[in-house]
């Protein structure tokens, strides 16, 4: 059974150190929520606060309408996996599946039954009668998923569970976690600071920074929409901008440098005014004009990556920008070159001076109020 | 619920009812021993004070003993340090054999090697008679200060090797092969790099060494002829056979315990200085040293190994050796082991069962203590980790005499039972079990406890089942070594043994001190032998074969 979980005004406080101020988040029924943020953001302050291993100062925390608050973490029935993994050592494969089935005092053919069962959906069948440390990270990594998994537990968390793989392995486990997770359909809280892992395996995503929630929302939201400057640059890479937004005859006008203006159509009614703003403007979103028109830069290197081509640019203005480009088969712009380059008006964001809010229209965030 | 209040569970009752024991058990009887101290028929005195302080007699056996700490510290060091360097970084012939001999040697009581000592280098000794027929002259007595010093080096350098070896498994190879690239090495790299990487350790074993050294009364009584020294004013005050008063050994007592505590802020203050932690990813890989030098290495280690366990293989010797009433006569002979033949089953006996019920008294509480030491911090589990550390300081005897002061009357009488005896016991090495179960503790990741908990275990389910196991064999390779000083107790067992409790260690004592050699000799290799016994069923069962601190 999933169950949907509800942090009210949650406070977590360490002596006089306040971690979490104020934390609101309703994570809902057998979706994939992760907690996105930089290191000591709180995110997983958060996810050990719903565990039971944190206590918690101030607010509630509810799974459906229970109130868990000062539930016992071994009673509230939840499947963790650590990041360092915690499989015990002096168990066998099979033993640490389990481990919680026994707790369970389940009859020993239903505890065979499932532990093969999970083990086989894990594909650690094999590895089932050896000790841990004979096993790979990734393997340690499957043992420690099946064995939170085959309690059944109302909720599964994870915290930052494939930070310590390589890189490789990293991308093929998380295809191996959302399947899992779509499989048996369980509510799942996962903790991460890497963006692109975020984006990749969640539902949705709720992204983090000095104890507060700046934006709840799908990948695709958070990325083509972020309601902050945070979010904007936490969230795949962006280049920050100085501009200034006129109104001119029912239009609203972005100038940017060197004289550069374009036309805003999806600017909010009550923010069209003439006032100053950043503009966050993704590597994508810019286009490299031949005919001279748009802000001018000279390229200061270039990084080819196969599908595109990275360049470095530092505008006349002296801002340092980065463009992607798809990779042409002809040459590579050269080093020292003087270029034009265009925004693409409907993508790019477009924030209040002090970077605390987007102006534009279809910025969606799911953070309760 | 309030943010400052911790939630009230089954370890806050473990840490209320460890707490309540060592009210009981320790800080009780001290209190008592500070009253006997002060107070003569119920009305307060400092008369006992004035009289150590105003005697320069008592003057004389304070410097005499720092004088013989001091130099014993240094000489244990001298020797010790350099045998685990060479222990741990080459290979040496016979390690496992060696492993035990060592133990073996700071594990048998001080007076058994003073004993030797004097059987070997005293005026009628063996070697002393060899020496004569080789150079013509008497060699330079063994008695006083010197021999005091040359039997408290030898049983106590073995000790500062076993710890400055536990600290040398730490030591990232790469840190070597680092100082090695920066042309560092050989001698040079042992002063500039081991010996700080090490120096956290070797103050340790430094304290432990002089705290050892000034709190021994056996040897200056056997090879002192005349260098009095501290404690053994204590032990006469107490039990000496003419003019005894407890108050003023009580006095004694509490100045000893003054002294040392200060000698432990020092050295506190001293480690402070040198605090940092390894945790060594690739061990020191053990070379084979080659040539001169790996003859010289070989010859070194061997040599003061052998010259440590010299007294004791003595010992077994004289045991053998045919007997007419008291003195050894030519010939070998059963008689020492038929004399004793009547006493020896008690005797074991009570060194098993005692031995068996402290140690796990000793390993539980310690496991215990560490776990909220380790991951309870709170003011009440500090208090905790304070009294525990208080008998780290405090002399055997004095914890003895406490001991007795404290329950020799009602409303609980407990002199003369075995369970004051292992009460003794439990105080006495409870501290350094605790060191090393907190030093574990620390490098097993909490998340594994919490994993338990998540698959539905409680608070103590989870520590059993998951924790435990973890600290198992760490636990286990300090608990052998536990084992061995139980069975080998003598400072507090000789003040609380009575005929019904004596253990073989205590029996070896009540011999000797009668001057039955022969018998004593008897028991003290059935000691030892017990011992290796001990150790090896413990490396049959241990999966990594060192020893550990």
């Amino acid at each position: 059974m999933s169950v949907k979980i509800i942090v009210k005004n949650a406070v977590k406080k360490y002596g006089d150190n306040t971690v979490i101020p104020n934390l609101s988040v309703d994570i809902k029924e057998g979706e994939f929520f992760t907690l996105l943020g930089p290191s000591g953001c709180g995110k997983t302050t958060l996810l050990r606060m719903i565990a039971g291993f944190n206590s918690i100062e101030g607010g509630d925390i509810y799974f459906n309408e229970k109130r868990i608050n000062d539930l016992d973490p071994a009673k509230r029935n939840i499947g963790m996996v650590f990041q360092n993994y915690a499989i015990f050592p002096h168990l066998t494969v099979r033993d640490n599946v389990a481990f919680g089935l026994k707790q369970k005092k389940m009859d020993k053919k239903t505890i065979a039954e499932q532990t093969d069962k999970f083990m086989k959906l894990m594909h650690i069948d094999e590895y089932a009668d050896r000790m841990p440390e004979r096993l790979s990270g990734g393997q340690q990594q499957r043992v420690a998923l099946a064995r939170a998994l085959v309690i059944q537990p109302d909720v599964l968390l994870m915290d930052e569970p494939l930070s310590n793989l390589d890189a490789k392995l990293r991308v093929e486990m998380r295809t191996v976690i959302k399947e899992i997770q779509h499989n048996v359909g369980i509510t799942t809280v996962y903790v991460t600071h890497d963006q692109e892992e975020a984006m990749a395996v969640s539902d949705r995503i709720a992204v983090m920074n000095l104890g507060e929630i700046q934006q709840i929302g799908s990948p695709k939201t958070l990325y083509q929409r972020p309601a902050n400057l945070f979010v904007s640059s936490f969230i795949g890479r962006t280049n920050i901008m100085e501009g200034r937004l006129k109104v001119e005859g029912g239009k609203t006008i972005l100038c940017l440098e060197n004289g550069y203006e374009t036309e805003l159509t999806n600017v909010r009614e009550e923010c069209r005014m003439d006032q100053n703003v950043k503009v966050s403007v993704r590597p994508e979103e810019f286009v490299i004009n031949t005919e001279g028109k748009g802000i001018e830069a000279t390229i200061d290197d270039s990084v080819f990556l196969g599908l595109n081509t990275h360049y470095f640019v530092t505008t006349k203005g002296g801002v340092k920008a980065e463009i992607v480009q798809e990779s042409l088969i002809d040459s590579i712009l050269p080093q020292g070159m003087k270029i034009h380059m265009t925004v693409k008006s409907e993508k790019i964001n477009v924030l209040t001076e002090d970077g605390s809010a987007n102006i534009l229209t279809g910025v969606l965030n799911d953070k309760p109020e | 619920m309030s943010p400052t209040k911790k939630r009230f569970d089954i370890w806050t009752v473990i840490s209320l009812a460890i707490l309540g024991l060592y009210g009981l058990f320790l800080l009780y009887p001290l209190f008592r021993l500070l009253l006997e101290s002060i107070f003569k028929n119920g009305a307060f005195t400092l008369e006992y004070f004035t009289k150590f302080f105003s005697n320069p007699y008592y003057g004389t056996t304070l410097v005499h003993s720092f004088a013989l700490s001091i130099s014993a510290t240094i000489f244990a060091l001298i020797i010790g340090v350099p045998l685990a360097y060479f222990y741990n970084m080459y290979e040496i012939k016979g390690r496992a054999l060696l492993q035990i001999i060592i133990v073996l040697c700071c594990m048998s009581a001080p007076f058994i090697g003073a004993y030797a000592w004097v059987q070997l280098r005293g005026n009628n000794g063996v070697i002393t008679r060899l020496i004569e027929s080789l150079i013509g002259h008497k060699p330079p007595s063994i008695y006083g200060f010197r021999g005091i010093v040359t039997v408290l080096s030898l049983q106590l350098f073995p000790l500062v090797h076993m710890l400055v070896s536990g600290a040398l498994k730490n030591v990232d190879n790469s840190l070597l092969e680092a100082s090695e690239n920066m042309g560092v090495s050989g001698v040079k790299r042992f002063f500039k790099v081991v010996i700080p990487l090490c120096m956290p350790t070797i103050l340790a074993a430094a304290l432990l060494v002089f705290m050892r050294a000034f709190a021994d009364y056996g040897t200056p009584l056997l090879i002192g002829q005349g260098y009095q020294t501290f404690p053994v004013i204590i032990y006469n005050e107490y039990f000496g056979e003419t003019g005894t008063d407890h108050n003023f050994a009580a006095a004694v007592a509490v100045i000893a315990i003054v002294i040392t505590a200060i000698i432990f802020l020092i050295q506190k203050w001293a480690s402070n200085r040198f605090e940092f932690h390894m945790n060594a990813l690739h061990p020191i890989e053990m070379k084979k040293a080659t040539g001169l030098k790996n003859v010289l290495i070989q010859l070194y280690t061997w040599g003061v190994v052998l010259l440590a366990f010299m007294p004791q293989v003595y010992v077994m010797y004289c045991s053998f050796r045919a007997t007419s009433g008291k003195i050894f006569v030519k010939g070998f002979a059963m008689t020492s082991y038929q004399k004793i033949a009547r006493d020896v089953p008690l005797a074991v006996r009570n060194t098993f069962v005692i031995g068996i019920i402290a140690l796990a008294m000793v390993v539980l509480l310690a496991v215990l203590i560490a776990y909220l030491v380790v991951r309870r911090r709170s003011k009440l589990n500090d208090t905790i980790d304070t009294a525990s550390m208080i008998p780290y300081i405090i002399p055997g005897s004095v914890v003895g005499i406490a001991l007795v002061i404290a329950f020799n009357r009602k409303p609980l009488v407990l002199t003369g039972t075995a369970f004051i005896m292992i009460v003794a016991l439990c105080i006495r090495r409870i501290p350094y079990t605790i060191r090393s179960s907190v030093a574990i503790l620390q490098q097993i990741p909490i998340t594994v406890e919490e994993a338990a908990i998540s698959l539905g275990c409680s608070k103590l389910e989870a520590f059993f089942k998951a924790t435990l196991p973890m600290m198992a064999n760490g636990v286990l390779s300090g608990a052998i070594l536990s084992w061995v000083t139980i069975i080998t107790e003598l400072a507090t067992g000789v003040i609380l043994y009575n005929r019904n409790t004596i253990t073989l260690t205590l029996s070896i004592y009540t011999m000797v001190s009668r001057g039955s050699d022969g018998p004593a000799a008897a028991y003290a290799t059935i000691l030892n032998v017990l011992t290796v016994i001990s150790m090896l069923i413990f490396m049959k069962f241990s999966k990594n074969k060192d020893i550990s601190f």
